[in-house]
C-alpha cells in the first residue's frame, strides 16, 4: 500500500516537469507579451520592466531561473496583478474554487446517486424514463444557459441569492446548481448502469432469496459494486470541480481559479499560467490516487500492488 | 479566508463527501425558507455606501505607475492632485490647492496649497510631497508608462533621460511648504485639466514607499490594505483579488464634511452579462457598461436608469502606408470617402454612438473641427481610378484585422462589404487574440488593424500628437513634415485661437492624407440607479465620487 502510494508519488514528478516545461516554451512562443498595450509603452519604459522580471536574460537561463524557483515552491511573480505573488493568488483563490467544487460534487452526488439507483430498481417503469430523460437534459444543458436561466429565477424573481460575487456561503448555492447539474446528471446515468449490472448478479439473488429486503439488498450488498463506475468517474470530476470552471465563475462572479487561469493566457501573465497548470497537474495526480485508494477499498478484488 | 470546515481538510477523510453534502442541502433550504434578504443597494442606501462595477480587476493602486480606467476611477478617489475636475463641467477646480496664478506667458503656474492638508495617518502634507513625488514618476527605474505626461515641465526629459542629473535643474519647485511651482518646458493651457484628470500627477506618501522597499521599486506591497496612505476624500478599507475592492471615507481629509459617502466597494465584473442582472437583482448602484442587446429593453421599459453619454474616444482603422497601394493618398482617401459613416452609427452600432469623419471628438471647448467631405463614393471612385484601379480592378488582396471580438467582426463585415459595394475592392477579414493585434501593430505586420484612441484631456493635442513622425503610437508609418511643424507650432504658444488654427489645419491634412481612417464616437452607455445623487455626467467618464451622495427618495 504505502510502496504504491510512494511509486504514484514519484511518478508524478517527471509529469510535473513535462507539463511546466512545455507551459514556459508554449507561452513565449505566443505572440505579443505581457507588456504590451493599446497604449505602447516608451521603449526605455519595457526595457526595465523586462529587466526587473528578468524578461531580458535568455530564454534558457529564464527556464532554468523559473525550475529552481519552482523547485522552492516559488511560483513566480504576476504581471497582471503586479503586487501579488502567484502563490499569493492561488492561496486566495484556491479555496474557494475548493468549497464550490465541493458544493458542485454534493449536488453531483445527492442528486445523481438517488436518480440512478430508483432507474436501476425498475430499468423498464415509466417513472425511471423521465428520471433519465432529465438527466440526459442536464447532461446537454451547458453551464452558461443554465447559470442564467437560474440566476432569472431563483435569484431577479425572487430575489432568493445573490447573483454576482461571493461573501457567505449562500453565495455558492446557484454556481453549485449550475456547476453540479452536469455531474448529477451524469452520476445518474453512470450509478444506474452499474447497480441494474449488480443486481443482475448471483450475490444479490442470494441475498435476496434469503428474505433480504429490497433497502438492505442496496445498502449492504449492492452499492459497492454498484457504484465502482461512478468512483473512477469522479477522481477526475473532483480534480475538474475543484480546480473550477471559468464559465461558472464568470457567470456569478466567483474569485476562483478558473477566471484567473483563463484571463492570465490571454494577458500573457507567464508565471501566473504556469504556476495554475503546474498546481492543477499536481491536484489531478492527487485525486487519481484518491480515487484509486477509494476504488481498492471498495472493490477487494482490485489488486494494488 | 473563508473557513467553513471543508477547506481546511480538504481530503482528509471519506466523511467530506456526506459533509459538504448535508451542509450544500441546509443551505439550500435556508435559501428557499427566508424572505428576500435587504439588496446590497437597499443596505448600502441606508449605510452610504455606494456599490458600482468597476469592468475589471485592477492591476494596482500605486498611482504614479498604473493606467487603465478601472483603476482610474479607484485611484482619483484615494489620491488628490493639486486640482480637480468639476464632475459636470470638467472645468478645474481647487483641490490640494486653494488658488493658483499662471503668468502672462502661460509658462508659470504658481500653486498656493490649502493650510489644512493631511494625509490619511494624520501626519501634514506639503509642497515639498508634490516635488518628491514628481521626482519619482521622473526616475526612470520606477518605469512609469505615463511619465512622458511631465514632460512638459521645463527639463523634465531631460532629468528621465539623465541629460540632466540635479532635479533642482528642472521646472519644478517648492518655494516654502504651501507654495508650489511648476515652470513649464513650453506653454500648455490644457496642464489644469490635464492635472485634474490624471493621477500621476498624485502625490504619494514616500515614508510609506520607503518602509516598503524603496521609492523607485515596482511591485512592492504599500498599496495593500493597512500600507496604504493616501491624501484624497476615501482610503482603502478592504481588497480582495477578483471579488471586490472597499474604499471608505477618509477622516483626514481636507474637505471631509462635504464628502457625504461613507464608502464604495468596486466589483471587478467582467462579464457584462453578469453587471447587468447584478444591477436588475438590486446588487450594483452603477454599472461599467451596458451588453448592447439590453438597450433596447432599457429604453423603452425602464428609462430613468439608463444612461447614454459621449465619451472622448474615437473609434479608427490604422492603414499601413507602407503597404502596396496603400502607399497612395488617393487610395487611402477613397477607402475614407466610401464609407457610409451614418449607416454604420444607425444600424449596426445602434447605441448613439456618433459618426467620427476626423479624429477630434465634438465637445472640446471652442474648439470646432474643420469642414471636410462627408462620405462620397463617387469621389470615392474617381479617386480609385486614378490611382490606377478602376472600379477594383488590380486591387491587391489585403486584409483587416481585428481582435477577436463580435462586435469587432460586425464592423468589420459591414465595412468590407461597404468598400466591395463602392469601390468594387474586397478585402479578408483577419481576427487576431488581443495580444498578437498588439504585437502585429508593433512590428506594421498588418495592412488595416482597428484601433482606437481614449482623450488624456479636453484638448484636440491628445488625439493629434500621436500621428507625429516617429511616434510610437502612430503605427503607420506615415510621416508628413506639414503636419509635425503644425502640431509642434501649436505647442509653443499659449493663445487658444492660435493653436486651434493649427490643429484644424493638422487635422485637414489628415483627412486628405487619411492614414488613419475615423469611423465613430464612443457613447458610454451605462445602468444608474435612481438613488444616486450628484453623479457624474461628463466626456471623461470622471466619476468625481467625492460629489455622489445616495438618496433613495
Amino acid at each position: 500500500m504505502m510502496r504504491f502510494i510512494a511509486r504514484r508519488l514519484l511518478q508524478a514528478i517527471p509529469t510535473l516537469w513535462l507539463v511546466a516545461t512545455l507551459t514556459f516554451f508554449m507561452l513565449r512562443l505566443a505572440p505579443g507579451g505581457p507588456f504590451s498595450s493599446e497604449r505602447k509603452a516608451a521603449p526605455e519604459v519595457l526595457a526595465n520592466l523586462e529587466a526587473f522580471y528578468g524578461l531580458d536574460r535568455p530564454i534558457g537561463r529564464q527556464y532554468l531561473d523559473y525550475l529552481w524557483k519552482l523547485l522552492h515552491g516559488d511560483l513566480g511573480p504576476s504581471y497582471k496583478f503586479a503586487t501579488h505573488t502567484v502563490n499569493e493568488i492561488i492561496a486566495g483563490a484556491f479555496p474557494v474554487s475548493l468549497q464550490l467544487g465541493l458544493a458542485a460534487l454534493a449536488v453531483a452526488v445527492i442528486a445523481g446517486i438517488p436518480a440512478g439507483v430508483f432507474a436501476a430498481l425498475r430499468p423498464r417503469a415509466a417513472s425511471s424514463a423521465i428520471v433519465m430523460s432529465v438527466a440526459t437534459l442536464g447532461i446537454c444543458l451547458p453551464a452558461f444557459v443554465l447559470g442564467p436561466l437560474l440566476a432569472l429565477w431563483l435569484a431577479i424573481k425572487w430575489h432568493w441569492f445573490n447573483l454576482a460575487g461571493f461573501v457567505s456561503a449562500r453565495d455558492l448555492v446557484l454556481p453549485a446548481l449550475t456547476l453540479g447539474s452536469y455531474y448529477a446528471a451524469y452520476v445518474a446515468r453512470l450509478t444506474r448502469a452499474g447497480m441494474i449490472e449488480t443486481l443482475g448478479q448471483d450475490y444479490i439473488r442470494t441475498a435476496r432469496a434469503k428474505g433480504a429486503s429490497e433497502w438492505r439488498v442496496i445498502t449492504c450488498h449492492a452499492w459497492r459494486a454498484g457504484l465502482a463506475p461512478v468512483v473512477s468517474f469522479l477522481g477526475p470530476a473532483v480534480a475538474g470541480l475543484i480546480t473550477g470552471s471559468f464559465v461558472v465563475e464568470t457567470i456569478f462572479q466567483i474569485p476562483g481559479l478558473g477566471q484567473f487561469f483563463v484571463k492570465s493566457a490571454a494577458n500573457r501573465d507567464y508565471f501566473l499560467v504556469g504556476g495554475v497548470v503546474v498546481f492543477y497537474a499536481a491536484l489531478i495526480v492527487l485525486c487519481n490516487l484518491l480515487a484509486d485508494l477509494i476504488q481498492a477499498w471498495m472493490n477487494p478484488r482490485l489488486r494494488l500492488e | 479566508m473563508f473557513s467553513n470546515g471543508i477547506s481546511r481538510r480538504p481530503f482528509s477523510c471519506s466523511k467530506i463527501l456526506p459533509r459538504a453534502a448535508a451542509s450544500a442541502l441546509v443551505i439550500a433550504l435556508l435559501g428557499s425558507g427566508c424572505a428576500p434578504p435587504e439588496s446590497a443597494v437597499q443596505r448600502g442606501n441606508r449605510e452610504g455606501i455606494l456599490h458600482l462595477s468597476n469592468g475589471d480587476e485592477i492591476k494596482d493602486m500605486d498611482p504614479h505607475t498604473v493606467g487603465g480606467i478601472p483603476e482610474h476611477n479607484v485611484v482619483t478617489s484615494l489620491f488628490e492632485g493639486l486640482v480637480v475636475l468639476n464632475n459636470r463641467t470638467l472645468e478645474p477646480e481647487p483641490g490640494a490647492a486653494e488658488r493658483w496664478e499662471i503668468s502672462k506667458d502661460g509658462l508659470v503656474y504658481t500653486f498656493h496649497l490649502r493650510p489644512n492638508l493631511r494625509w490619511s495617518n494624520g501626519e501634514p502634507l506639503t509642497a515639498r510631497d508634490f516635488l518628491n513625488s514628481h521626482q519619482r514618476v521622473l526616475n526612470p527605474k520606477l518605469s512609469a508608462e505615463n511619465a512622458r505626461m511631465l514632460f512638459v515641465v521645463r527639463n523634465a526629459e531631460a532629468y528621465y533621460t539623465g541629460r540632466v542629473r540635479e532635479f533642482s535643474a528642472t521646472g519644478f519647485k517648492a518655494l516654502d511648504d504651501r507654495t508650489y511651482q511648476i515652470e513649464l518646458q513650453s506653454p500648455a493651457p490644457y496642464l489644469l485639466g490635464m492635472i485634474g484628470y490624471h493621477h500621476i500627477w498624485s502625490p504619494i506618501h514616500l515614508p510609506t514607499l520607503e518602509k516598503f522597499g524603496g521609492q523607485a521599486r515596482m511591485a512592492t506591497r504599500w498599496t495593500r490594505p493597512g500600507n496604504l496612505v493616501c491624501n484624497g476624500p476615501f482610503l482603502l478599507e478592504e481588497w480582495r483579488l477578483n471579488g471586490y475592492l472597499t474604499l471608505k471615507k477618509n477622516p483626514h481629509y481636507w474637505d471631509a464634511s462635504r464628502v457625504r459617502l461613507n464608502g464604495v466597494r468596486f466589483y471587478p465584473i467582467s462579464s457584462g452579462d453578469t453587471e447587468e442582472r447584478a444591477f436588475r437583482n438590486g446588487q450594483l448602484h452603477v454599472t461599467y457598461d451596458l451588453v448592447r442587446p439590453k438597450l433596447e429593453y432599457y429604453r423603452r421599459e425602464r428609462p430613468a436608469v439608463l444612461r447614454q453619454e459621449d465619451y472622448l474616444t474615437v473609434y479608427f482603422y490604422r492603414l499601413n502606408v507602407k503597404r502596396g497601394p496603400l502607399a497612395d493618398a488617393r487610395v487611402r482617401q477613397a477607402l475614407s470617402l466610401a464609407v457610409d459613416r451614418e449607416a454604420l452609427a444607425k444600424h449596426l452600432l445602434r447605441d448613439g454612438s456618433k459618426p467620427a469623419w476626423l479624429l477630434v471628438p465634438p465637445g472640446v471647448p471652442g474648439y470646432q473641427s474643420p469642414d471636410v467631405p462627408a462620405s462620397d463614393p463617387q469621389l470615392a471612385r474617381r479617386l480609385l481610378r486614378e490611382a490606377g484601379f478602376p472600379d477594383g480592378t488590380g486591387f491587391p488582396k489585403l486584409s483587416i484585422q481585428f481582435n477577436t471580438h463580435e462586435k469587432q467582426r460586425a464592423i468589420a463585415e459591414a465595412l468590407q462589404a461597404m468598400w466591395q459595394k463602392e469601390l468594387g475592392i474586397s478585402f479578408e477579414l483577419a481576427n487576431a487574440e488581443w495580444k498578437v493585434l498588439l504585437a502585429n501593430q508593433r512590428t506594421m505586420d498588418f495592412d488595416i488593424s482597428r484601433g482606437s484612441w481614449v482623450g488624456d484631456f479636453l484638448d484636440p493635442k491628445t488625439f493629434l500628437d500621436i500621428w507625429c513622425t516617429g511616434e510610437a503610437k502612430n503605427g503607420t508609418g506615415w510621416s508628413n513634415p506639414r503636419y509635425d511643424a503644425l502640431i509642434a507650432a501649436a505647442g509653443k504658444t499659449f493663445d487658444q485661437a492660435e493653436r486651434f488654427r493649427c490643429f484644424r489645419q493638422a487635422e485637414t491634412i489628415l483627412s486628405e492624407e487619411a492614414p488613419v481612417i475615423p469611423f465613430y464616437f464612443y457613447k458610454r452607455v451605462y445602468l444608474l440607479n435612481t438613488s444616486v445623487k450628484g453623479w457624474g455626467s461628463n466626456l471623461q467618464g470622471y466619476y468625481g465620487l467625492k460629489d455622489v451622495f445616495l438618496d433613495p427618495s
